[in-house]
């Protein structure tokens, strides 16, 4: 469906004249609409390709995750997209974002490597030109070489790995795989590359360099997709492909996840602090989460998967309405560092108290989404016995406070003489700021949610 | 319908109500009728809960509801109190009431200053029905965060540093709550893991579990109870907050430590309170001392209270820790006492200083010539606290001491001797305070122009006074209440010796 999506749009872009671009933006919101609505009255069961495809209700429930988050983002990039520099190249970023939401949904619905591959590869291109974007700035630019370039490395790598495996196990299939699975050398080594390669899309420590730069860089809607759509679909594919493809050895990847995710939490949460660009800070903030929800993989089958799904849904609402807020007040002023949202709250209440609710709830507080999310991470990992892992969470998440509240006490305590003035957003971006607030409040309160993910997992 | 959850419907729909109506004089009349109702719902569910005792229920606890909220955790949301938690209720409610009056003057940003006041009443009442250790952790995390707002915002002098350090040790302290929390879950002895506080009651945890998760859930609530050394939030949290935020802090918010520490560590992990109390007896006897002694030092009366404040909330501590029914009823009384003589401190230094415009006691003399209803309020609140006999702190102490003397070894004997030593040191700086601020002659003549107090101010300060006075006069009622609600966990304490 999503091909067609992708070919209508391309249609359009074709008929449509200079002038009159604009209308390409409602149909690609249309279409992807649709195609969420076909993939829940027509949920896809079984496998194709030999094997290679597989579809059931836990993939659907990702995809779904996925195309809801994507029809947030291309809510909140209209404005930007509409405006004088990147008017000519509308239909592009609509076809790019698409390539990759195709990639993405075939690595998750893969079931062998050689799938995976393939739709990492067409995840991760697409998102590379989109980084660099606005042509017109070179910090754009800076941030597509260096995904580019980055990516291109961690997939050799993680290419290496599945290499490795094969070599050993005579199969790319994970049924196949997940049958003859030793720890032995060949087999750990490549499973390290592959967790490396997995790990560079995560943004985990170690290998986490590339996060900052292109987050900072990239226009606002590619970072928003960059940190929630990719990472998410990266989390899901890791997750599932070390419960049940490397089962058998989950002592040493275990080890292998608790060292990450300590490095992670911590070297994430200490450079936070220092940040003065918003979308740096963004990132460092989204690096740490990335550390806390490796506890939640920690945990074991249903439960380890259905809280990383959880914790990703309330993510999703949580990290756009952050990053909307941040891509509203770009969009009307250009600007980006903490120290101009002083005195925000006096003009632009609603846009403050969004931001707010968004920093709360990846601090984790309640009565937001987040606060769930994050005991469900801790609960799962405290049900292997982590104790002392989740302690050091506890702290980190204390330390993270400190640097989410930062704006917050810009906005709200700060005096400053000349705040932003007041600004209205288009109807576009206010919605995808209501759909998100609502996200961010429902997910945590309407169980359902929580019961039908851990249900499917 | 439940009469608990009026505690939480009432604050919510204040909030909506605050929200819409549009004038100053709406917003203020708005809140203080909203908390009127929850002072009535609060008298109610005691007055009910009396009856129900008297017509001879002796269940554990009484007015429970419960709902499947996360079946597959068992999350539920159950609601129900015993003897303690309507006392601390109604605690709440009048430190409440007498706050929204105390704050009847405010202006900036007033809306937003009522609503999130409102939004931690209604995290501490949630905290006090929750019989489910997740729901008491949300509303706990609830209360934690308006705070910095409050404080940062409407504060006064290092207002920003104070919030965040305030708001970064509680976090902290939540942090090992939550260790604690999920251990519990995942260690205690019923057929699955549940949330629920009484079926964790009734499944005790292995020894070994208990040892190791103790200290996180008494530390972490010890870090609200301001114990020695995580106490050093307090003096700054309480000076820079407004007036109504540090009575609802000093009054309610620091009593959530101690509530958390009986409610969850002691009934869930006795053996290994009963083998670890020695040491925290340790740190809650240097706590009660230090916050007297730090009292002495202080020469702004909103730090001499904070450290007032973290003194009384260590001798609350020291008499959870005794682990026998009597000093454990005198703790929850020194609770409700510090509770709100505390609150009638506060709202009195609030008072003081926004007549005088500063809070340095050597600069203000002679104040019971000037505003006479203050200062004769601000003498009784002094004699409260050193603990004058016929008020509420007399009660509450006399009760621990006599408690703690039930213990005959030489360690319990000179920790409770180092604490009552406190006592003296109270009565210094309590003293010099009164003698130097109301008596004397008056030491700046602009003084001599001030107003005594007006109708709303004498509304809070007499509600909290006959309150302090009532429970001094007559402790019994009060203390027979709380006796039978802790025959529960007095019983495992002993059997778990």
């Amino acid at each position: 469906m999503l091909v067609i999506a992708a070919v209508v749009i391309i249609v359009t872009e074709l008929l449509v004249s200079d002038k009159n671009k604009g209308i390409v933006v409602p149909i690609a919101i249309a279409l992807l609409f649709i195609t969420m609505a076909l993939t829940i009255a027509f949920p896809a069961e079984g496998r194709i390709f030999g094997g290679m495809y597989v579809a059931d209700s836990l993939r659907t429930v990702v995809k779904l995750i996925m195309d809801i988050a994507t029809i947030l983002v291309l809510l909140q990039s209209n404005r930007w997209i509409k405006a004088a520099a990147n008017h000519d190249k509308i239909t592009e970023f609509f076809i790019l974002i698409f390539a990759s939401l195709i990639g993405m949904s075939y690595m998750v619905s893969a079931g062998d490597f050689i799938m995976l591959y393939l739709g990492l590869e067409l995840a991760t291109m697409p998102v590379c030109a989109l980084a660099a974007f606005d042509k017109y700035k070179r910090v754009s630019a800076e941030a597509g070489i260096k995904l580019i370039y980055s990516s291109a490395f961690s997939t050799a790598l993680m290419l290496m790995g599945i290499t490795f495996i094969y070599a050993v196990s005579g199969s790319v299939y994970f049924d196949d795989i997940a049958l003859s699975f030793q720890p032995d050398a060949m087999s750990m080594l490549g499973m390290t590359f592959i967790l490396s390669g997995f790990a560079f899309k995560i943004s985990l420590v170690p290998f986490h360099l590339w996060a900052a730069d292109v987050y900072e860089g990239a226009p606002v809607a590619v970072t928003s997709y960059l940190s929630v759509v990719s990472k998410g679909a990266a989390l899901f594919v890791l997750t599932w492909v070390l419960y049940n493809v490397f089962g058998s050895a989950s002592e040493i990847w275990r080890q292998l996840l608790v060292v990450l995710a300590f490095l992670t939490m911590t070297i994430g949460n200490l450079f936070a602090l220092r940040q003065e660009n918003m979308k740096r800070f963004l990132a460092f903030s989204s690096i740490a989460q990335a550390g806390f929800i490796l506890l939640g993989v920690l945990g074991e089958g249903q439960l380890g998967m259905g809280t990383v799904l959880f914790f990703l849904t309330a993510y999703v609402f949580t990290n756009i309405a952050a990053f909307s807020v941040v891509a509203a007040i770009d969009d009307a002023t250009g600007k980006e560092n903490i120290s101009d949202y002083n005195g925000l709250y006096k003009t632009n209440k609603q846009l403050s108290l969004i931001l707010m609710l968004a920093l709360f709830s990846l601090a984790g507080i309640p009565p937001v989404a987040g606060f769930f999310g994050k005991l469900f991470l801790f609960n799962a990992a405290a049900s292997q016995g982590y104790y002392w892992l989740v302690f050091i969470a506890v702290i980190n998440a204390t330390i993270s406070l400190y640097y989410y509240l930062r704006p917050v006490r810009a906005m709200f305590i700060e005096k400053n003489d000349a705040p932003i003035p007041f600004f209205k957003s288009d109807w576009y971006m206010r919605i995808c700021l209501i759909l998100c607030v609502l996200g961010i409040f429902i997910t945590g309160f309407v169980s359902a949610i929580f019961e039908y993910i851990l249900s499917v997992s | 319908m439940n009469i608990l959850h009026l505690l939480i419907i009432i604050p919510l729909l204040t909030t909506v109500s605050v929200l819409c109506v549009k004038s100053m004089k709406a917003v203020r009349w708005a809140t203080a009728v909203g908390m009127f109702f929850q002072l009535l719902t609060a008298i109610t569910v005691l007055l009910v809960y009396m009856v129900i005792r008297q017509s001879g229920d002796t269940s554990e606890m009484v007015l429970m509801d419960t709902y499947n909220w996360y079946p597959s955790l068992n999350i539920t949301y159950a609601i129900g109190v015993d003897g303690i938690s309507c006392a601390m209720i109604l605690l709440t409610a009048i430190v409440m009431f007498a706050g929204v009056f105390a704050s009847w003057e405010i202006e900036y940003l007033q809306k937003e200053f009522f609503v999130s006041l409102i939004i931690l009443a209604t995290g501490v009442f949630g905290f006090f029905i929750s019989l489910d250790i997740f729901t008491m952790f949300l509303y706990y995390e609830l209360a934690v965060i308006p705070m910095y707002i409050l404080i940062g915002i409407w504060g006064t002098g290092r207002k920003e540093y104070s919030a965040m350090k305030l708001t970064l040790m509680l976090m902290g302290g939540s942090a090992l709550i939550i260790v604690a929390l999920f251990g519990i879950y995942h260690s205690s002895g019923a057929p699955e893991p549940t949330f629920n506080l009484l079926e964790l009651g009734k499944y005790p945890m292995s020894e070994a579990a208990q040892r190791f998760f103790f200290p996180f859930a008494f530390l972490g609530f010890g870090v609200l109870g301001a114990l020695f050394p995580f106490h050093t939030w307090s003096p700054d949290g309480h000076a820079s907050a407004p007036t109504a935020v540090s009575m609802l802090h000093a009054g309610v918010l620091m009593k959530l430590g101690g509530y958390g520490i009986f409610r969850v560590a002691m009934y869930l992990m006795p053996q290994a309170a009963q083998e670890q109390a020695w040491i925290f007896i340790v740190l809650t006897s240097i706590s009660v001392v230090y916050g007297a002694f730090g009292a002495i030092w202080q020469k702004d009366l909103k730090y001499i209270n904070a450290y007032s404040s973290v003194s009384h909330c260590g001798l609350v501590i020291f008499g959870l820790l005794m682990l026998n029914q009597t000093a454990m009823d005198g703790a929850i009384l020194q609770m409700i006492s510090h509770g709100l003589m505390t609150a009638l401190f506060f709202a009195l230094i609030g008072m003081i200083y926004s007549r005088t415009h500063t809070r340095q006691v050597f600069e203000m003399g002679g104040l019971m010539k000037v505003i006479p209803f203050l200062a004769v309020v601000y003498m009784i609140a002094g004699f409260a606290s050193l603990g004058l006999p016929g008020l509420s702190g007399f009660a509450a102490e006399m009760t621990i001491f006599v408690g703690a003397f039930q213990h005959v070894d030489l360690f319990h004997r000179i920790a409770t001797i180092f604490a009552i030593s406190a006592i003296v040191v109270t009565a210094v700086y309590i003293l010099r305070v009164v003698g130097t601020l109301l008596l004397g002659p008056v030491k700046n003549e602009a003084f001599m122009q001030l107003k005594d107090a007006r109708w709303y101010e004498r509304l809070s300060t007499l509600l909290l006074l006959v309150s302090v006075a009532g429970v001094g006069i007559y402790p019994q009622w009060l203390y027979q209440l709380i006796f039978d609600s802790l025959a529960p966990i007095a019983q495992k304490l002993a059997a778990a010796l």
